[in-house]
């Protein structure tokens, strides 16, 4: 099985983890999934693996324990060749002004957490000369909102960090990109009114991963287009257009 | 939330309340908290068997297979996985399942709860005879495994049960292996109903699947014209004799066609339909030797097309689906086609084929002919069917609850004599006045 690939999918339970998990095996690579929640991750797991027939393995991993992420990497099987970040946290923006507490758990499940995972595996990867890493952050990061700012600022940082790590990896043979979905129909979204033209799909996201992946090219992308001149405008308005807009 | 809900026929629309757990653990809890609820699959059933009294519990989120035991040839899945799922992830490992109704879009869960049959019921029987397992929330919140051999009475309720014990929410079913993705199909016009009768209960002995499409416009001395079509799962010797070099594994190709709209209700008429009518039955007519269909078109023609059920209009449609004793059937399935052809409500899809026992207490198959015809809902439908319902009753014959949406309660008594045992065991299991949908209601589950 030597020409097997194997991908790490982090926040494996998700909708999008899952929907990924399940786009690389079905392309016939072994996945191992991570995820906090010992009994929904085996669910998953056994899922793609009666799915598709390949090898799948659980980790469990809390992203708010930064001190285990080594642990967590020594345990794998096999240093996969790609790994893929889903991991976040929607949180609630009135919940997160009124509580510290609160504020830094979001801030920490989107930002810190995820940015010194993928550090750790970007040395991994790095010492063995070759990986490739997608990072999933938001369209939320690209402008802080009233509604959402506390979430936006993490995914903020994680972008930053993204972008900071494909520069440093380019030359050491390590491909780092960064997805942005945009809405998407998910548990994290289940009741909120979406518009149809740009809300994804999982599987969505998952094939705009995986080809991104096959592409092998350092960049960042929006799993739809349409939120390139959405975010392109939403950035470049002048701030007192953008005091008086409610989004 | 409370959601206008409607089967695959559009008819009835009714408001309930959609709770929609996200895993098995959660099914207690949303059961507990109320009453006369009734779970839901996919929404393929047509009328109103998974549509609550108060609440519906939607299962879909329970989609997680869980084993492949390639040794036993089983596959244990959550409730909320689609046939068509089983298909694209097993067929490409050579199984297939055993038994499958018209369309891929059904859950596991729908498929137990309505002991769905095939076109090979006849020698394979429904889903039913090959579930192994099930799990089940009972109505009082304990989870229980019935089998053949475990809760066997329990077991027997379920199996086509239309919900009405509990949610189902994992099935263990058997699988068949098969060499290829394709069905060898042969193709026989017949002139009249007596042919296609004929070639049908000729073609039980030889071949695995069988099915009659009928000309529902055809009167006279051509009333149940059609078409028999008979299929063989195909070998790799079928393959390389009948189209060498085709891939054995076909795949399941997305609808390329939909309605995105509903067709006006008078779109479909005698003239429409009866000219398509007369282009398919030529075109049978004209099919010689043998020839191959991919798993997807042979078994699932209408998945072809996406939401076809609007092509009825904004109104709905019924599906009178009727099984009637092999002896009275050829007159009683006459007189039926007479009735509809003279009532100008063009039926643009009418289906005939034989079945044998069912496997649950109030399964639909029973040894005969069933006809399956779809009716656009206007003002006369509800007497056109209650007089096809009388014919039908008179013929010792009965309806298929996962199409009924019209039927009276003296209807399915006269046809399902096993109800009595169907209600004690509701009663044993405190499925009363907790377990109710509007179709329960409606016929007095």
């Amino acid at each position: 099985m030597a020409d097997t690939k194997t991908v790490l999918v982090l926040g494996g339970t998700s909708d999008i983890g899952r929907a990924t998990a399940l786009r690389y095996a079905e392309a016939g690579w072994a996945v191992q999934l991570a995820a906090r929640d010992a009994a929904e991750g085996e669910r998953v797991r056994a899922d793609i693996a009666t799915r598709t027939g390949v090898p799948v393995t659980l980790h469990r991993l809390d992203i708010l324990d930064t001190a285990g992420f080594g642990a967590v990497l020594d345990g794998l099987p096999a240093l996969p060749d790609t790994a893929v970040c889903v991991i976040g946290l929607l949180g609630e923006q009135a919940r997160s002004e009124a509580d510290p507490a609160e504020a830094a758990r979001v801030m920490r499940s989107n930002f810190e957490g995820p940015a010194l995972l993928l550090e750790a595996l970007a040395a991994r990867f790095a010492a063995r000369g070759r990986g490739t890493l997608v990072g999933v952050s938001s369209v939320a990061g690209d402008r802080g909102r009233a509604s959402n700012y506390v979430y936006g600022a993490a995914k903020a940082g994680l972008t930053a960090y993204l972008a900071g790590m494909r520069h440093r990896l380019a030359r050491l043979g390590v491909t780092v990109i960064t997805v942005k979905p945009g809405f998407v129909r998910t548990r994290m979204t289940a009741g909120m009114p979406l518009p149809g033209p740009v809300t994804a799909a999982p599987r969505e996201v998952a094939e705009a991963i995986f080809r991104a992946d096959a592409r092998g090219r350092p960049r960042s992308l929006y799993v739809r287009r349409v939120w390139w001149p959405i975010m392109t405008l939403i950035r470049l308005l002048p701030e007192p257009v953008f005091l008086r807009t409610r989004l | 939330m409370m959601t206008d809900l409607c089967g695959w026929g559009r008819y009835p629309r009714l408001a309930s309340d959609l709770l929609e757990p996200r895993r098995a653990e959660e099914v207690r809890q949303v059961q507990a908290a109320r009453t006369g609820w009734v779970a839901r699959g996919n929404g393929r059933a047509y009328g109103d068997a998974a549509i609550g009294l108060e609440a519906t519990i939607g299962l879909r989120a329970l989609d997680r297979m869980r084993h492949l035991d390639e040794a036993a040839g089983t596959l244990t899945a959550e409730a909320g996985v689609t046939l068509g799922e089983v298909i694209d992830a097993l067929l490409p490992r050579g199984w297939f399942v055993p038994a499958v109704p018209g369309t891929q879009y059904v859950t596991l869960g729908g498929m137990v709860a309505s002991d769905v049959h095939g076109k090979n019921h006849h020698a394979t029987g429904g889903f039913g005879a090959h579930v192994r397992a099930l799990t089940l929330v009972l109505p009082g919140g304990e989870v229980v495994r019935c089998s053949p051999q475990e809760k066997a009475a329990l077991f027997r309720a379920t199996i086509g049960g239309q919900g009405l014990t509990g949610s189902i929410t994992e099935v263990t079913f058997g699988l068949m292996r098969v060499e290829t993705g394709w069905i060898r199909q042969r193709t026989i016009a017949t002139p009249d109903l007596a042919t296609t009768i004929r070639v049908l209960a000729e073609a039980e002995a030889e071949a695995t699947y069988s099915v009659a499409w009928i000309d529902s416009v055809a009167r006279g001395a051509r009333l149940g014209r059609g078409a028999v079509f008979l299929g063989e799962h195909a070998t790799r010797a079928d393959l390389a004799e009948l189209a060498p070099g085709t891939d054995p594994r076909p795949r399941h190709r997305p609808a390329r066609l939909g309605m995105s709209f509903d067709l006006p209700g008078f779109t479909l008429n005698r003239l429409s339909v009866g000219a398509f009518n007369e282009l398919y039955w030529r075109k049978a007519a004209a099919t010689r030797g043998p020839q191959l269909s991919a798993w997807s078109s042979y078994f699932f023609p209408l998945d072809g097309i996406t939401d076809w059920n609007r092509m009825y209009g904004p109104r709905g449609f019924v599906q009178h689906q009727c099984v009637i004793p092999a002896p009275v059937a050829q007159d009683a399935v006459a007189e039926i086609l007479r009735r509809v052809a003279a009532a100008g409500t063009a039926s643009f899809l009418a289906v005939l084929k034989s079945l044998a026992h069912g496997h649950g207490l109030l399964s639909f198959p029973m040894p005969g002919l069933t006809l399956a015809l779809d009716i656009r809902m206007t003002e006369e439908t509800p007497a056109l069917l209650a007089g096809l319902d009388r014919l039908v009753v008179e013929a010792g014959g009965r309806l298929y609850l996962a199409k009924d949406a019209c039927q009276s309660p003296a209807t399915f008594e006269a046809g399902y004599p096993a109800l009595g045992a169907f209600r004690a065991i509701r009663r044993e299991i405190g499925a009363e006045g907790r377990v109710t949908s509007r179709l329960s209601a409606r016929l007095g589950i």
